[in-house]
């Protein structure tokens, strides 16, 4: 399939908020892949940190959306602070879980309000907050 | 009287010592015949290395001097000059090269190096035993430099000369100095405008009382040598009195004919009678026989000779020819952009709005056929979305040209730029291999375009554009992402491979300088001599010596400047005695030599009945001495006896 670019694309809304949430320029990128040569979990993405920039520049950002990388950044900043271009691939992590999570936070996936006594006394305390935050945004 | 050579063997570090066995070298050669004296050192080429030749020739009275070392090019001069001062003749001073020839291209085996170290010094020593006394050949010199093509190299080298006294001849072919540079709208990476920056050296030109403007002109015939060249210059027929014309535009104004205007590239038409562009120097018009309706039909028409209140329209002229002498020759011919038809993925030029880099040039300028807006050509309107396209005929071994153009990645993304500074909502995409920003403030200018103007740079070559529903298809890819990409633009932009000027192939046969394969002029070394020909007298300055952008070929013209003052520094100029010397007394007048001679320089003695090779011009190529069936032409210095005992010194026989 061929990929039709157009300029509504490249300026995408979306694109926009990314760079308004993690105050970064996705254009800056120039794709020598250094962000994802160091990065310590690299192996367990599925699209690299260069190229979730380049999909971006590209106006792709549902894919970037629904992959594994968003969620598999453990924010250590190695990429950023080695960035020539000083383009932090974490804060661009975090802005894309943030519009993840606010899509989310219109379908909720834990009922809150059926959250049982039991449950509630059984599970760890910080997992029940964690499901909260991270499942219904 | 018996010759006492002197062998100095250099180990350059461990360039050759670390693989040549410099010290048996040094011994062996110290028992050869006619060896006086043989030693070793590290660096020859230094002062105690020289010194050590020097004392060495006065000790032992040496009557040659081999210096065993690196190649000729490198240090022969210096070596001659120590001999020079030590009172030995230079001819008598030779190199052996044992180093690149040698133990460079041997370094996996020592012992067959040191042996052929051994052997190629015998040589040298052969040859010296034999070596004749010169002196230097003197030939006087004419301060006078002819300057063809003026673009900005041209017009740069012209000013640099005329400023350091000299007069000089400018020969350019078209109606007005400026060249390609005109035709610019803003230049990168500082943006400013094109003509703004290069009219007042036009000016400059125009004014300058050293020189000698000739537009609308071409160098028919050059002959002679360094210092004595003799030119003829064919001033085109104008058919306008341009002594007289004061450019008043009367006559192109009132002219019916028309024709596509070179200077804007097709994209607009220009008069039969014209000055191509409003800033042209001299700033006066040529007529154009081959679009006017006068000739064309008969001397129907003459509107231009009516409407003339100078009388200066003169349908009678001719061409007519000057010759001058000039003692040196810098040649800016410049570029051309490789052709749209030789790109037939990309339309071969048929669809309209596929363009060339220069016509969106002339689209972005001020002057320009569209007042500087960028409108598509096919239907005029405002284009949405443009993509640039690098290396089109660049760095294509197999299909186009394999080098790369080096000003387009930059141009490209000036174009780019400069559309979005005048389309706000537009986007541009800009496909490319390697964006290569080699430059002061052009990485800075590249990062601009993508950071601030939102031009999305795209890696991969585009392999087809096609036209469909009115807008032209671009089929590419991001190798980055691995995407296949599609882009349906209203108007693409080529960025051509620069290729010489096509006037410049023709131009370099004439003066018989050397040109690489794809017919850039080649300079005498890659580094260290960039700016002069290997035939003495030509400098070259430009694009016509491969793809340059604006300051550099302004630094090489000033640096071809430079030396063409430093030539004419001198009133005579010197040149190597090495030279082809005919015997009269075996000459059996053939004529051979002269047939062969690429440089004219023999002649026959219609008296005498026999060849004679005129000294001044001789190049010392040795194709006379070749083609000689009575071996009567023999090279001073390298003759048939001497080849014969250095080849059989070389065979060991």
């Amino acid at each position: 399939m061929r990929l039709r670019l157009t300029a509504g694309m490249v300026k995408d809304e979306a694109i926009d908020r990314v760079e308004t949430l993690s105050g970064q320029s996705i254009l800056a990128c120039y794709q020598c892949g250094r962000c994802s040569a160091g990065c310590p979990v690299v192996e367990e993405m599925d699209i690299i940190p260069s190229e979730v920039i380049r999909l971006l520049q590209l106006g792709q950002i549902d894919e970037v959306l629904s992959s594994k990388t968003i969620w598999t950044c453990a924010s250590c900043l190695q990429c950023a602070s080695r960035c020539p271009k000083g383009v932090e691939f974490s804060s661009i992590c975090d802005a894309l879980r943030a519009i993840v999570l606010r899509i989310r936070l219109a379908t909720p996936k834990v009922d809150a309000d059926g959250l049982t006594k039991v449950m509630m006394s059984d599970a760890p305390q910080m997992g029940v907050v964690g499901a909260l935050r991270k499942l219904n945004g | 009287m018996e010759e006492r050579i002197g062998v100095f063997v250099c180990h350059c570090g461990t360039n050759i010592a670390g693989v040549v066995d410099v010290k048996r070298v040094a011994e062996e050669l110290a028992d050869y015949p006619g060896v006086a004296y043989s030693t070793d050192y590290t660096y020859m080429c230094s002062d105690p290395g020289q010194n050590l030749v020097k004392d060495a020739i006065k000790k032992h009275n040496l009557t040659g001097v081999i210096v065993a070392a690196c190649s000729p090019t490198l240090h022969e001069a210096t070596f001659r000059r120590a001999g020079m001062t030590a009172g030995m003749n230079q001819y008598q001073v030779e190199i052996a090269n044992i180093r690149e020839q040698c133990s460079w291209v041997h370094q996996g085996d020592k012992e067959a190096a040191t042996s052929k170290a051994i052997r190629t010094i015998k040589v040298m020593i052969e040859k010296a035993r034999l070596d004749e006394a010169l002196e230097p050949i003197s030939v006087p010199m004419t301060p006078r430099a002819l300057v063809v093509g003026g673009g900005i190299a041209g017009i740069q080298a012209a000013l640099d000369v005329a400023n350091a006294g000299h007069e000089v001849i400018l020969v350019e072919k078209s109606a007005s100095i400026g060249g390609h540079m005109a035709q610019l709208s803003e230049t990168f990476p500082t943006l400013d405008c094109s003509q703004c920056i290069m009219t007042p050296k036009m000016v400059e030109v125009a004014q300058h009382p050293k020189i000698r403007l000739m537009t609308y002109s071409e160098v028919d015939d050059v002959s002679g040598y360094v210092g004595n060249f003799k030119v003829k210059i064919r001033k085109k027929a104008a058919y306008v009195n341009r002594d007289v014309c004061t450019g008043c535009g009367l006559c192109v104004e009132k002219c019916p004919a028309k024709t596509p205007s070179e200077f804007d590239e097709q994209l607009a038409d220009r008069k039969a009678i014209y000055t191509p562009f409003p800033q042209a120097v001299p700033n006066k018009p040529v007529l154009d026989a081959e679009h006017c309706t006068y000739f064309l039909k008969d001397g129907k028409c003459g509107i231009c000779a009516k409407v003339c209140p100078l009388d200066c329209i003169d349908y009678e002229q001719k061409d007519e020819f000057i010759e001058e002498e000039v003692g040196a020759i810098i040649v800016a011919t410049g570029y051309d952009l490789y052709p749209i038809e030789n790109l037939g993925e990309y339309g071969g030029g048929k669809y309209a709005d596929v363009i060339t880099s220069l016509q969106f040039e002339r689209m972005l300028s001020a002057s320009g056929p569209t007042g500087g807006e960028v409108l598509r050509p096919s239907d005029g309107e405002v284009p949405s979305e443009v993509v640039f396209l690098t290396c089109c005929g660049s760095r294509d071994t197999e299909n186009h040209l394999p080098y790369c153009s080096k000003i387009c990645c930059m141009y490209l993304t000036k174009h780019a730029m400069l559309y979005r500074h005048k389309v706000h909502d537009g986007q541009a995409y800009v496909f490319y291999m390697d964006v290569r920003t080699g430059g002061k403030g052009y990485e800075e200018f590249y990062t601009r375009a993508a950071e601030e103007d939102d031009v999305l740079y795209i890696r991969g070559k585009v392999s087809k554009i096609f036209e469909e529903d009115g807008r032209v298809m671009v089929w590419g890819v991001d190798t980055l992402s691995g995407r296949k990409i599609e882009i349906a633009a209203d108007m693409a932009v080529l960025g051509l491979a620069t290729v010489p000027n096509e006037a410049a192939a023709k131009l370099a046969s004439m003066l018989k300088i050397h040109t690489d394969e794809w017919g850039f002029l080649s300079e005498a070394h890659p580094k260290l001599r960039p700016v002069e020909s290997l035939t003495p007298g030509f400098y070259l300055a430009g694009s016509a010596q491969g793809p340059k952008d604006i300051p550099e070929s302004v630094a090489q013209a000033s640096a071809a400047a430079s030396k063409v003052a430093a030539l004419f520094a001198e009133t005579e100029y010197h040149r190597e005695p090495v030279i082809a010397v005919i015997d009269e007394d075996t000459c059996a007048g053939c004529r051979v030599c002269i047939s062969v001679c690429p440089y004219d320089a023999a002649e026959f003695d219609d008296e005498k009945k026999v060849a004679r090779i005129k000294e001044a011009i001789c190049e010392g190529c040795g194709a006379c001495i070749a083609a000689c069936p009575s071996g009567s032409a023999q090279q001073k210095n390298l003759t048939d006896e001497q080849l014969y005992k250095m080849v059989s010194a070389a065979l060991e026989v």
